[in-house]
């Protein structure tokens, strides 16, 4: 089946602060976007790490939390209404004959654009995994980072680690079709929802299912099945039998696909020109945490400055036979009305 | 100039010359330590600086931060002498610090 692109002006990859101040930017020179994101949610790092710590370098707001500088941005932005594909990984970019690209997601969108944006900080956010011998070949069928299918995991005996909201709202959720469940954590204070640590707990005293103290040290498998885990608790090493293993560890950034686009890369980081975000491949830019250049400093307000020079030349890719002319939105009626205000 | 010794899990040893003032990951990471990766930038927010502390140095390095304490469950491997080394503020008094580095950080 051949999917139908979406057709844009533009695509930014990655809905963290930068990402959707471009949004901004962009829409005030009526260029309009779709922004595809790996989280569930727009605000990236700000949204997902460090939601509740106050940011005090933000000019004229003294302090503000992750969150609450997420939903500024994400108003900001609204009256250009952008489009947001949330849970999606961009993993390729190809430049087409007409000098447009075309931008494929793991979930199976397909863009035809004129620019790409990447704003996608320290890289896209990926489940941690866990790093001892074997693990990945139990994974999609007997180690689970992610529940995309609970059915598959129906009857079986699981034990889900970890001790974050995550780890908890599984354990809670899959006890009643699995056929057994143990959750395991370092220690027994946890770092979620104090209702959901309430409820974890009456199940196991109700007897429906376990909890133990330990750390995963080891798996044991025969033929590509799991069968269970080698763990130390406070009273040493102990063994516990299960088929499915659910490792809640939080999340980690990885560049990923970004990594195999072509670019010549500064270590982890995508080199720009400075005038006007542009990479090595014109039409594709790179601004905020995710680019290089003498001087950089990683700050949210940088990203914001360099989305704005990162608009001025897309402007000139988009309409190459326009003239550009700097305005204010104080004074120009035309961006106020791309506002929504005049 | 507090000098710290970065002993990585192979028992590669590394010894730098660190500034007061700065965090032990960022005296690894300025020195290009492998296995620092500090993917947050040291706001304490994603446990991959975790290092595990010589335990003559235990005491003058001190106890864990109730927020460090909730981050190091996303830590691999976690030791009575685990930290993340960006709460650890280096200073003359930590000169001749001895740590060590996990095989992986998650």
């Amino acid at each position: 089946m051949t999917v139908q692109p979406i057709s844009t002006d533009a695509v930014i990859i990655g809905a963290g602060p930068v990402g959707l101040f471009a949004i901004f930017e962009l829409g005030l020179l009526d260029i309009k976007c779709h922004v595809v994101d790996i989280l569930g949610k727009p605000g990236g790092q700000c949204a997902e790490l460090y939601p509740e710590k106050p940011i005090y370098d933000i000019p004229a707001l003294a302090r503000v939390s992750g969150r609450e500088l997420s939903e500024r941005l994400v108003k900001q932005a609204e009256p250009f209404d952008p489009r947001f594909h949330f849970g999606h990984m961009a993993t390729t970019v190809n430049r087409n004959r007409d000098n447009s690209f075309t931008l494929k997601t793991d979930a199976g969108l397909v863009f035809k654009t004129k620019i790409v944006v990447i704003a996608a900080g320290g890289g896209s956010f990926q489940p941690k995994k866990l790093p001892l011998d074997g693990a990945e070949a139990y994974e999609g069928h007997s180690i689970f980072y992610a529940v995309r299918d609970k059915k598959t995991l129906r009857g079986r005996n699981i034990v889900i680690v970890g001790g974050g909201d995550s780890a908890l709202d599984w354990a809670i959720d899959l006890h009643p079709l699995a056929g057994g469940l143990t959750l395991m954590h370092r220690r027994d204070q946890f770092r979620a929802a104090p209702e959901s640590v309430k409820k974890m707990q009456a199940l196991v005293e109700a007897g429906k299912m376990r909890f133990k103290t330990g750390q995963i040290k080891a798996l044991k498998g025969e033929d590509g099945s799991l069968n269970g885990i080698v763990a130390r608790g406070p009273d040493g090493e102990f063994e516990l039998a299960c088929d499915a293993l659910l490792p809640f560890f939080g999340l980690t950034m990885k560049l990923g696909p970004v990594a195999n686009w072509g670019f010549e890369l500064h270590g982890n980081l995508v080199p720009v020109e400075t005038e006007t975000l542009e990479t090595s491949e014109p039409g594709i830019f790179a601004i905020g945490d995710i680019n290089w250049y003498p001087g950089k400093l990683k700050l949210i307000l940088s990203g914001f400055h360099e989305a704005a020079l990162m608009a001025q030349r897309a402007f000139k890719i988009i309409h190459p036979k326009k003239r550009l002319v700097f305005q204010y939105t104080t004074s120009s009626t035309s961006l106020q009305k791309r506002l929504g205000v005049a | 100039m507090p000098k710290i010794t970065f002993i990585e899990a192979d028992g590669t040893e590394h010894c730098v010359e660190a500034e007061s003032g700065m965090t032990l990951m960022e005296a690894a990471v300025h020195n290009m330590i492998p296995g620092i990766d500090a993917d947050c930038g040291g706001a304490c927010a994603c446990a991959t600086c975790h290092v595990y502390i010589d335990a003559h140095w235990l005491e003058r390095v001190g106890p864990r931060g109730e927020i460090e304490e909730d981050m190091l469950d996303f830590a691999f491997d976690v030791g009575e002498n685990s930290r993340l080394s960006c709460q650890i503020g280096l200073s003359d008094a930590l000169d001749g610090l001895v740590v060590r580095i996990p095989e992986r950080q998650f």
